[in-house]
């Protein structure tokens, strides 16, 4: 089955949606720009020792990207800097430019979790939070901050929460899916109970240096398997959330799985709810079928938008996640960005775009 | 509860008469039962170091668990098909299979060393030939080797490849490296020269974790994470461009599940729409190259009975050439004998269980030639 | 169908592209080797401005390991999901049969021969002696 893609729709200024983009990444045009957020003992470690994680390269991700800075091409702000770096040129290009409400930060730099000092690990999230609020959000009342936490550490990270959780402007908890144990793993309740009682739902945007292998195969040689494998990792982490019992210990979780894709949870659904079957002696904390929890304690972002041909096929797998799960975004400035005029090629009601551009991150968020 | 059981498969199925059940596990041997095909160096030094009285049962597989052992299968000894007469009885006889492919799930694959492991798997080979394969025309079988050592493996393929007898060569799906890459080609080659397809059997040896998020506590997940193995292999055997050096090589993924190949399908293509000048030996969409040289076996079968999620799913796929039927015996899949299930359809039935293995197993379609000649 | 002249030839250098907005359209014009193409501006993808993009070569290969860069500067990777377009077409590389964008016919005249044809100068003024890009629409 064919089907020709093209573009008829028309070219529209802005969007008539009210427009919620839950993943936007903000970026530094010198690391000195942190220099103001951290002590004179770690911007002292942060020149001598740089950054210290648990993969080979210390200064990039472990595969090269096809375009500089993981960016789209036009994305470079004319004043220069890295793409998500100029807060003027952001706002022109997309806030404005895409009649965006509200944009959800999620800042990667540093990468607080995988730094293996833990201390460190600690004064970068902190700072990065701070720079967020001197940055972005003190001048830009559209956007909103993630407060970036050091699983590795959740004592720290709890106190990190505890410390930004009157301000209200950080809409939720950030943490990187790739760790060194799977986020479901007990030592990592804090977190969770932190989250619960601030009433603040979890995020994982793809990434993380946990240490393991990019893939259960081992390291993938191309940069299309590391981007393939986030997939992968997101799968385990919903696998291990809902088999260790967190959503049963904590029913009033929230999280969010940013950038890994959607179209794969039906069938993995379909996978655990029949391990399950065969195997809930072994898990007897599990109450429920796995694709239970997944209706009700777990949202996807959508993009990068799954793009079947026919393109009609996608409406299958709206109908099976339900699209009360699924909260748009664009990954500005990264290259596999998507345009919310022209992300989805299958027709929504007018109720489902609603839900899907706006409702459902309002209700995730607990906006208004 | 009785939701819980239907998700088990208590479903019609539909006639599995004359089928090629392509993934049957008789129940690994003891380590003492493979002394008599080992040299004697092996023979001796086992039994000096007390291998001979170890289990090799792997971890990623562990034979007594309810998904590996169907409980109306077990035997007294907990595990299901020890014996022949077991296997005939409930895995030939009652689904009225014309062929099976023997697949034997067994430690001598990730033992660290090159030299046991390829002496363990030489030996299981020998085993399943003189016990299993003399015994029951019914059965063939699939050539193990541990994929660490490619000389190794190819050596074992050469040898065996001579008992026409072994349709296929068989490793699994987790080993120290993606199976992409290049250390693994003389395999495929040594394989595709021999007319041989490549089945990647679920499960794997565990050097490293099976998530890129670390040990999953539990088996129940570490069971589900396979297929996200399996996800990562398919991409790796394509981007890496195995099958632009052997042309000829097709694989078969085994108790891998289908259902996720639509989603694998989505984002595939279209990243390798922006990225594929990155590896530019890849010229057709992964889609294309899937549908023409990686099949499927049949069981697990993972969609929900209550819904036409499977008949979607199929739609999805969009291609009839690559299920093969697998009962996956002595697995706990699927009630009865109800293998094969109704929601197929006769006319795909009859491609899984016939049509789709006879294209992808030559020496298979070769046996089939020469009985109806006569 | 009418005849546009677009640019100078002189302010487009060899491997860059320009935007060029002519009867209504959004028209990336680029200069390949000295010879000048027009395609469509926007991507049929996802809308992304085809000017901005990476011009490139093609990336072939005979096998696993071997690579080959060819037909430099022929191709425009779209700047947002890097599908390649052939400049020269129009036809995208992964898939030329149904996913292109259009290509306008394109020449280069003096500006003394403009002043005796139907052509439209809709942006500046045309003088005798440089050399022009036109574009048919
Ligand atoms: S917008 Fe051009 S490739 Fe997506």
């Amino acid at each position: 089955m064919t089907e020709t893609q093209t573009l008829e729709r028309p070219v529209e200024a802005k969007t008539k949606f009210n427009l919620i983009d839950c993943d936007i990444h903000p970026s530094m045009k010198t690391p000195a720009e942190m220099h103001p957020y951290l002590s004179q003992r770690w911007r002292d470690h942060l020149a001598t020792y740089g950054g210290h994680t648990r993969q080979g390269l210390s200064e990039t991700l472990s595969h090269p990207r096809m375009v500089p800075e993981v960016s789209r091409v036009d994305s470079w702000p004319p004043a220069g800097g890295p793409p998500g770096s100029d807060l003027p040129f952001l706002r022109e290009q997309h806030l404005d430019g895409l009649g965006i409400d509200i944009g959800v930060l999620v800042p990667l730099r540093f990468n607080a979790s995988g730094q293996r000092h833990p201390d460190f690990a600690a004064a970068i999230a902190t700072a990065i939070n701070d720079w967020q609020v001197g940055k972005f959000l003190e001048p830009e009342p559209r956007l909103r901050g993630s407060i970036v936490a050091t699983q590795e550490d959740p004592e720290k990270a709890v106190a990190e929460i505890n410390r930004r959780s009157s301000d209200k402007r950080f809409v939720q908890i950030l943490l990187p899916p790739r760790s060194i144990e799977p986020l479901g793993k007990r030592r990592h309740w804090p977190i969770f109970e932190a989250a619960v009682s601030h009433g603040l739902p979890i995020s994982l945007h793809v990434g993380g240096v946990g240490g393991h292998q990019a893939t259960g195969a081992g390291w993938p040689s191309y940069y299309i398997e590391e981007h393939h494998s986030q997939v992968q990792t997101m799968q385990s982490v919903i696998a291990s959330l809902i088999f260790e019992g967190v959503f049963e210990h904590f029913p009033g979780l929230k999280i969010s799985f940013v950038e890994g894709g959607f179209s794969w949870l039906p069938a993995f659904g379909w996978r655990m709810d029949k391990a399950w079957a065969a195997m809930r002696d072994e898990v007897p904390h599990v109450k429920r079928l796995p694709s239970e929890y997944l209706k009700k304690n777990v949202w996807f972002t959508t993009q990068p938008m799954e793009e079947p041909n026919p393109a009609k096929n996608l409406t299958d797998t709206l109908n099976w996640i339900g699209t009360d799960r699924l909260m748009f975004s664009t990954d500005y400035p990264h290259w596999d960005f998507d345009d919310p005029r022209y992300a989805f090629k299958v027709p929504l009601s007018a109720a489902e775009k609603t839900a899907i551009f706006a409702g459902n991150a309002v209700n995730f968020y607990g906006l208004n | 509860m009785n939701e819980m059981v239907r998700s088990l498969g208590n479903e019609p199925g539909l006639s599995t008469i004359g089928g090629i059940d392509c993934d049957l596990h008789p129940a690994s041997p003891a380590t003492t039962t493979l002394l008599s095909y080992l040299d004697d160096y092996w023979r001796e030094t086992f039994i000096m170091r007390g291998v001979d009285r170890m289990s090799l049962a792997m971890t990623a597989s562990p034979p007594r668990a309810p998904i590996n052992v169907r409980s109306d299968w077990k035997a007294a000894s907990g595990f299901a098909g020890d014996t022949l007469e077991a296997v005939r009885a409930q895995a030939l006889d009652p689904f009225g299979t014309r062929l099976a492919i023997c697949n034997v799930l067994h430690g001598s694959m990730i033992m660290h060393s090159d030299d046991m492991a390829a002496a363990l798997c030489g030996a299981v080979n020998e085993w399943l030939a003189r016990e299993w394969l003399d015994k029951e025309p019914r059965l063939r079988g699939s050539i193990i080797v541990s994929a660490q050592n490619a000389e190794l493996a190819v050596a074992e393929i050469e040898k065996r490849a001579a008992d026409s007898r072994f349709v296929q060569v068989m490793i699994l799906a987790q080993n120290d490296e993606p199976l992409g890459r290049r250390r693994y080609w003389p395999i495929y080659e040594a394989a595709a020269r021999n007319r041989l397809p490549l089945c990647i059997h679920a499960g794997g040896s565990n050097r490293h974790a099976p998530t890129a998020t670390g040990w999953p506590s539990f088996f129940v997940e570490a069971y589900v994470a396979q297929a996200s193995i399996f996800e990562s292999q398919l991409l790796s055997l394509i981007a890496e461009g195995v099958f632009h050096k052997v042309p000829d090589l097709k694989v078969v993924f085994a108790e891998s599940g289908f259902t996720w190949l639509p989603s694998f399908f989505w984002r595939a293509d279209k990243t390798w729409r922006g990225v594929r000048a990155e590896t530019p030996w890849v010229t057709e969409q992964p889609s294309d190259i899937v549908k023409r040289h990686v099949r499927f076996t049949l069981q697990p079968v993972e969609a929900p009975l209550e819904t036409d999620a499977l008949a979607r799913t199929l739609d999805h796929i969009d291609c009839n050439d690559i299920l093969l039927f697998s009962t996956d015996y002595p697995h706990a899949q699927f009630e009865g004998v109800n293998a094969l299930s109704a929601r197929f359809g006769e006319t795909l039935a009859k491609k899984i269980l016939i049509d789709n293995p006879l294209a992808t197993y030559p020496r298979i379609a070769a046996d089939f030639r020469k009985e109806a000649a006569r | 169908m009418a005849r546009h002249v677009i640019a100078k030839v002189d302010e487009l250098e060899v491997g860059k592209s320009k935007l060029v907005k002519v009867a209504g359209r959004d028209i990336a014009l680029f200069n390949v080797k000295g010879e000048f193409f027009a395609i469509a501006n926007r991507c049929p993808h996802e809308g992304a401005d085809l000017c901005r993009g990476q011009v490139v070569g093609l990336a072939e290969s005979d096998e696993p390991g071997k690579y080959r860069m060819t037909r430099h500067g022929e191709l425009v990777r779209c700047p947002w999901h890097g599908w390649e377009f052939d400049i020269r077409t129009g036809k995208s590389w992964c898939d030329p049969a149904r996913t292109r964008v259009k290509s306008f016919d394109v020449s280069v005249a003096k500006g003394g021969a403009l002043a005796e044809g139907p052509y439209q100068a809709e942006t500046f003024p045309v003088s005798i002696d440089e050399d022009y890009v036109i574009v048919e629409i």
